[in-house]
C-alpha cells in the first residue's frame, strides 16, 4: 500500500499513526508532510526507525517550496508529481492519512 | 489506468486543492484516464463561480473548470455538502426556493453514489484533504 502523509509531525499525529498502523509498502510525504523528513528533525528519527518497513518518498516541489529540498534525510527518494502518479499506479491501494 | 480523485478541502485553505489539481494534471500527462473528480465536505467550495482571487493569485475554481473543459472531465459536487455550504445550480435553486445560482462551469451536483461508483469503476481512488 502507498501511504500518503500531508501534515508535519510537529502539527499532527498522522505520520506516527501511519508508521505504527500501516503494514508496510511505501510512505509518500507531501505538502507539510515533507517537514517530517528534514535532517535533524523529530520526524527523521521516526522515519529512520521505520525505514526497514517502508520505502520512503517525498514530493520534491513541496520540499522546494519550503526551502528544505537540500536538507532531506538520507534514504528518502524525491519524486515530482509524475512520480507521485507512478507510485499510486505501482501500489494496488493508497491511503491518505488525514 | 483509470483514476478518480476525492477532494475534501476548500480552495485557499491549506494545500489539498492545489495538490489535487497538480496531481490530476500529472495523471493526464502520463496518459492515464480520470474517471471522476468528486468534491465532498468543504471541497464543494471549489465549485463556486463567484470567487474573485487577486489578479496575481491562481484562480483555483477557473483552473478546475478549464481542466474539465480541456479533458472532458466529470467533476461532481456532493449535493448534501453543497446545500449546507450554498453551492447551487438551477435545479437546486428551484427545488429549495433560492434566488441565485453559483455552480461554476464543468461541475455538476449529484449524490454520494457517484463517489461509490468512482471507487468501483476506477483502478485507483486518491483522496486529498485536510
Amino acid at each position: 500500500m502507498l501511504n500518503i502523509v500531508n501534515k508535519s509531525p510537529l502539527d499532527r499525529g498522522s505520520l506516527d499513526s501511519c508508521l505504527q498502523a500501516a503494514d508496510g509498502g511505501a510512505v509518500l510525504l507531501i505538502e507539510d508532510g515533507v517537514y517530517g523528513a528534514t535532517r535533524g528533525s523529530v520526524g527523521e528519527a521516526k522515519l529512520k526507525a521505520a525505514a526497514g518497513k517502508f520505502k520512503l518518498y517525498a514530493l520534491a516541489p513541496d520540499a522546494e517550496a519550503r526551502g528544505i529540498a537540500d536538507r532531506m534525510t538520507d534514504g528518502v527518494t524525491m519524486v515530482d508529481y509524475g512520480g507521485f502518479v507512478d507510485l499510486v499506479a505501482e501500489y494496488k491501494t493508497c491511503q491518505s492519512w488525514l | 489506468m483509470k483514476f478518480s480523485i476525492l477532494i475534501n478541502e476548500g480552495p485557499y485553505t491549506h494545500q489539498a486543492s492545489d495538490t489535487a489539481y497538480q496531481f490530476a494534471k500529472a495523471v493526464l500527462a502520463k496518459g492515464h484516464e480520470i474517471f471522476r473528480i468528486f468534491f465532498y465536505n468543504d471541497g464543494v467550495n471549489n465549485a463556486t463561480r463567484l470567487t474573485t482571487p487577486p489578479q496575481d493569485d491562481r484562480n483555483i475554481v477557473n483552473r478546475w473548470s478549464k481542466l474539465a473543459e480541456e479533458h472532458k472531465l466529470d467533476m461532481v459536487v456532493c449535493v448534501a455538502a453543497a446545500q449546507r455550504r450554498g453551492i447551487v445550480d438551477e435545479g437546486e435553486a428551484k427545488r429549495n426556493g433560492k434566488d441565485a445560482t453559483n455552480l461554476a462551469a464543468g461541475f455538476r451536483i449529484s449524490g454520494l453514489g457517484q463517489l461509490v461508483e468512482a471507487g468501483i469503476q476506477s483502478d485507483r481512488l486518491v483522496t486529498f484533504g485536510d
